[in-house]
C-alpha cells in the first residue's frame, strides 16, 4: 500500500536543514547509455547484432556474453519481468540510504532474458509481473524500478518512486516570466498537478500584458517581481523567496527572426543574450546554491531547475539564427549548471521546444507547440522524472535526427533552400 | 567440441604447515603485516626460513596498490613462481591446486600460499563501493546494502522455492558458534543460542545479525611441497585427493541456487576415489547459512532442496556425526577479507594432520573444503573445492 503523502507544515526555522546526501555515483563509460536513456525515460539495453546471436545483455557490457562480439547496439525493450525475490535494506553503508531505510529492492527475471536488481514501487509484490521503468536517481545516474503492471492509486506518492521525479505535487514553483505567452497555461497545470503554490515572476509590471488578469485569477498564485535581465532584481527576489523555491522554471525568453545579415545591428543578438543567455546565468547565481541546500528537505525539498529552450538550441535555424545562438549558448550553460548541481541531487531538466504557437512565429507554417502541449509535456516530465524532453513534432524531428548525425542535420538546415 | 581430459592425480605433492592469525575486528596494520605475520608463522611451523619458499601465490583486497609483486620485495621474498588470486572466497582450493602443479612439475619446490586483509575503520564500505564494475554499475546503487542486500535476495527465493525456515538456517550458526568457541582465534567469544538467533537485529530481509559475517583483519597460510621433502624433514603434511574449480557457471539461472560445483561434482568425486559419505569432515564456506546450504546440495551431501532437513538430522559441531567448519568458520571466527576463502582449507590441513588442538575432530582423516567468492553483480562467481587426506 502505497503511504498517502501529506503535505508538509510550514518549515520550522529552528530546525537545520539536512544537508544532501546521494547514492553512489560511480559508473563505467559502457553504463552512462543507460543514463541517457534514462534522461528520456526509455528502457534500453544492449543486444547483440550478431545475426545468430542477438542475445540482451545486463548490466552494461563491452563485448556480448554469449557470442563475444562487440556489437552491441542499445535498443529499446520490453521493460515487463516477474518480480522473483525481493529484500528490504534495514541497514546501509551509504548515508543516502541509511537516511532512507526501510529500502526495498528487488530481482526482476525479465521476459527478455536477463535478470536485473531493482528498486521496487510499494504496491509490487513478489511473484508479480511488473514493469521496469529506468530513470535517474539522485546521483543523475540510472536507475531501474519496478512498478506494477497497472497503475496502483496515488502510485506517485511512493517514496522510492518521488526520490526518481521531480513531482510537482505539495512543491513551490517560481516561473521565471509572466509575459511569456505560456506563463498562464504552466501555472495552471502545474496547480492542477498539486503545486502547492505557484510565483510567477513579473517585469515591468507598470506595463501591461494580455494574461495578467487570467494569471491573477488563478488560485495559488502569486506575481512577484523579477526581469531577469536586471542583476539587483534577481538577487532581491532570490533574497525574498529564494528559500522557498522547489523547482525554478526559467522560461525567460527573448525572440526575434532573423540572423546576421538581416539585421543591420547587434541590438536584438544582445537582448537575445541578456534575457536567454545571462538571465539564466543571473538565475542560477541567485537561486541555485539556495536550492542546492535544500535537496534534501522533506516533502518539498528543492527538486528541479527547468530550462524551458529552443530545439534550434541543438542546431541552428537560420531564419531565427541569432536567437538559435542565444539558446545554443543557454544550452551549454546548462549543461554546466547540471555538473555545477550534481552534488545536491537538484535536477536540470532542459524541456527542447519546436517552433512556438505566438506572435513572433506567425508568418510560420504548422505544426507549432500551443502554450497548453507545452506545459502538459513540461509536468509530465517533471512528475516522470525525466532530465530533457522534447516537445512538438518538430523538437521531435530533429532530436532524432541530431542524435542520428548532427552534421548531416547541419547540412539539412545551412542548405541554400534554409532561408 | 573439445572434450576435458582425465585429469592427473597430485602424486608426490604434499600440502602442509597450516597457519591462521588471530582475527582482529579494526586493525590499524596493513594488509601486508597481516600476510607477513601468517607467512612466518606457517614457515617457522615447517622448520623452514623464507630462503627456502621458491614459489608465492597470495589472496588479498587490500594490498592497493600492491600486488603480489610489490610483496617479493616488501618481505624479501626471492621466489621462482609467482601467483596472485583475486577469487576471494574461493582462493584457497584454488591457490592450492595452482601451486600443487608447480610443485609436481618442478617449477618451484615450496610454494607458500597466503591470504589475508587488514580492516581499517571505513575500509569494507570503501570496498563495497568499488568491488567491481558491475556491482558499481547495477548492484550498490540499489539500497546499498553490499553482500547482505544480495545474499538476502537469494536466501528468500531459497527459503520459498524450498519451504526453509530461518531456524533451519539458525542451526548452522548457533553450531558454528559452539565450534568457534573452542578456538581462540576467533572474534566471537560468546554462545549463540537460537532464540538469539532468531532475535538478531534485522539486517536486509530475511537477513538478520547472526547471519552476516563480521568483517574483521587476520591471515591464513599453507605451504605445498614434494612429499619426499616433507617426510624427510618430519612436517606433518596431507594429500590432496582432489581439487575442482569453476566460474560464471549457470550464468543462465535467473536467480542463484546453485553453484559451480554442480558442474565438476563428478570429477571431484571421481579423481578421488571415493564419494561424499567418505568424508570424515566438510568446511564450507559461510559467508551467509543459505551459501551452506548451497554447498552442501551440489557436493552430493544431500539432494536439491533437502540440505534443511539434512541439518536437522545432524550434529554440525566438532564432537557431532556431521562435523562442519570446526574452527566456527567466518560466520563466528570473522571474515577477514581473502583469507574468508583460506580459513575453512586451513582448518582442514589441521584436522587430517591432527593437529587441530581444541578443535580436533577425532579420527579426522578426510576433509572437504569448498570456496566460493566475488559477488560480482547479483551472485557468487567462484566455486572451488578441495579434498585431503591427511598421512598418518
Amino acid at each position: 500500500m502505497v503511504t498517502r503523502l501529506q503535505k508538509p507544515p510550514k518549515k520550522n526555522p529552528q530546525v537545520r536543514t539536512r544537508v544532501p546526501t546521494l547514492p553512489s555515483h560511480y559508473r563505467s563509460r559502457s553504463a552512462l547509455f543507460m543514463a541517457a536513456a534514462a534522461a528520456e525515460g526509455r528502457f534500453m539495453l544492449q543486444v547483440c547484432a550478431e545475426p545468430d546471436c542477438g542475445s540482451v545483455q545486463y548490466p552494461a557490457r563491452d563485448a556480448c556474453s554469449c557470442c563475444l562480439s562487440d556489437r552491441l547496439v542499445w535498443q529499446d525493450v520490453s521493460a515487463r519481468g516477474k518480480l522473483i525475490a525481493t529484500s528490504t535494506v534495514r541497514t546501509s553503508t551509504n548515508t543516502y540510504f541509511r537516511e532512507r531505510t526501510p529500502w526495498r529492492l528487488g530481482t526482476v527475471h525479465l521476459e527478455i532474458g536477463p535478470s536485473v536488481m531493482c528498486h521496487l514501487h510499494s504496491e509490487v509484490v513478489v511473484g508479480s509481473e511488473v514493469q521496469l521503468i529506468n530513470r535517474l536517481d539522485k546521483s543523475g545516474q540510472s536507475v531501474l524500478l519496478a512498478l506494477p503492471m497497472e497503475k496502483a492509486q496515488l502510485q506517485e506518492d511512493d517514496m522510492q518512486l518521488r526520490e526518481l521525479t521531480c513531482d510537482p505535487k505539495f512543491r513551490r514553483i517560481l516561473i521565471t516570466d509572466a509575459r511569456n505567452p505560456n506563463a498562464y497555461a504552466l501555472a495552471k497545470s502545474l496547480l492542477e498537478a498539486g503545486a502547492s503554490a505557484v510565483f510567477v515572476g513579473e517585469a515591468e509590471s507598470w506595463r501591461p500584458y494580455p494574461d495578467r488578469a487570467k494569471l491573477e485569477s488563478l488560485q495559488g498564485v502569486e506575481l512577484v517581481s523579477l526581469d531577469v535581465t536586471d542583476t539587483s532584481s534577481v538577487q532581491e527576489l532570490a533574497g525574498e523567496f529564494g528559500g522557498k523555491v522547489d523547482i525554478l522554471i526559467n522560461n525567460a525568453r527573448f525572440v526575434r527572426p532573423g540572423g546576421i545579415q538581416g539585421r543591420g545591428d547587434v541590438g536584438f543578438a544582445m537582448d537575445e543574450m541578456q534575457v536567454n543567455y545571462f538571465g539564466m546565468m543571473r538565475l542560477a547565481q541567485a537561486f541555485a546554491p539556495a536550492m542546492a541546500g535544500r535537496s534534501a528537505d522533506g516533502v518539498n525539498s528543492a527538486v528541479a531547475w527547468v530550462n524551458v529552450l529552443s530545439v534550434y538550441s541543438l542546431v541552428s535555424n537560420p531564419g531565427f539564427g541569432s536567437f538559435s545562438a542565444s539558446n545554443a549558448a543557454a544550452h551549454s550553460l546548462s549543461q554546466c549548471l547540471r555538473a555545477e548541481m550534481a552534488s545536491s541531487g537538484v535536477r536540470v531538466v532542459n524541456v527542447y521546444c519546436g517552433p512556438t504557437e505566438d506572435e513572433w512565429h506567425q508568418p510560420l507554417p504548422p505544426p507549432k507547440v500551443p502554450a497548453g502541449a507545452l506545459a502538459r509535456e513540461l509536468v509530465k516530465a517533471l512528475q516522470a522524472g525525466l532530465e530533457d524532453m522534447y516537445v512538438g513534432d518538430i523538437a521531435k524531428d530533429i532530436r532524432r535526427k541530431f542524435m542520428e548525425s548532427p552534421k548531416v542535420l547541419e547540412k539539412e538546415m545551412t542548405s541554400l533552400e534554409a532561408l | 567440441m573439445i572434450k576435458p581430459r582425465k585429469r592427473m592425480g597430485y602424486d608426490g605433492v604434499v600440502v602442509a604447515a597450516p597457519a591462521s592469525t588471530p582475527y582482529e575486528r579494526y586493525s590499524t596494520e596493513t594488509a601486508h603485516w597481516w600476510i607477513a605475520k601468517a607467512l612466518r608463522q606457517s614457515i617457522k611451523s615447517a622448520g623452514l626460513t623464507p630462503r627456502d619458499i621458491d614459489g608465492f601465490s597470495v589472496a588479498s583486497f587490500s594490498l592497493f596498490p600492491d600486488t603480489a609483486v610489490g610483496l617479493t620485495q616488501h618481505l624479501g621474498l626471492v621466489p621462482r613462481w609467482l601467483d596472485h588470486i583475486p577469487q576471494g572466497g574461493a582462493s584457497g582450493p584454488s591457490a592450492l591446486r595452482r601451486a600443487a602443479r608447480a610443485v609436481q612439475c618442478g617449477d618451484a619446490s615450496v610454494v607458500a600460499c597466503v591470504a589475508g586483509d587488514t580492516n581499517h575503520v571505513d575500509s569494507f564500505r570503501r570496498m563495497l563501493s568499488s568491488f567491481s564494475r558491475f556491482a558499481q554499475d547495477a548492484s550498490y546503487s540499489y539500497g546499498a546494502g553490499g553482500p547482505n542486500a544480495c545474499f538476502a535476495l537469494l536466501t528468500d527465493y531459497y527459503m520459498r522455492e524450498f519451504g526453509v525456515g530461518r531456524e533451519d538456517f539458525g542451526r548452522i550458526c548457533v553450531s558454528q558458534r559452539d565450534n568457534a568457541l573452542r578456538n581462540e582465534n576467533a572474534v566471537m567469544k560468546k554462545p549463540l543460542t537460537m532464540e538469539a538467533y532468531l532475535t538478531g537485529r534485522e539486517i536486509s530481509d530475511p537477513i538478520t545479525l547472526f547471519d552476516c559475517v563480521m568483517p574483521v583483519a587476520g591471515a591464513e597460510a599453507f605451504l605445498v611441497m614434494r612429499e619426499e621433502d616433507a617426510v624427510a624433514s618430519g612436517i606433518p603434511h596431507a594429500h590432496i585427493s582432489a581439487t575442482i574449480e569453476r566460474h560464471n557457471a549457470f550464468a543462465e539461472d535467473p536467480i542463484q541456487m546453485r553453484g559451480g560445483w554442480e558442474m565438476d561434482i563428478d570429477e571431484l568425486y571421481g579423481m578421488a576415489g571415493h564419494g561424499p559419505e567418505s568424508v570424515d569432515l566438510l568446511q564450507t564456506y559461510d559467508d551467509y547459512p543459505v551459501i551452506v546450504m548451497m554447498q552442501l546440495e551440489d557436493l552430493g551431501f544431500c539432494a536439491k532442496g533437502d540440505a534443511a532437513r539434512f541439518i536437522a538430522d545432524k550434529d554440525l559441531t566438532v564432537s557431532g556425526d556431521f562435523p562442519h567448519n570446526t574452527s566456527g568458520g567466518q560466520l563466528s571466527a570473522g571474515q577477514a577479507g581473502a583469507a574468508g576463502g583460506f580459513i575453512g582449507l586451513v582448518e582442514a590441513i589441521r584436522q587430517v594432520t591432527g593437529t587441530a588442538g581444541a578443535t580436533q575432530v577425532e579420527n579426522a582423516k578426510r576433509a572437504l573444503a569448498s570456496g566460493f567468492g566475488v559477488i560480482n553483480y547479483d551472485r557468487g562467481v567462484c566455486t572451488s573445492a578441495a579434498i585431503l587426506e591427511g598421512a598418518r
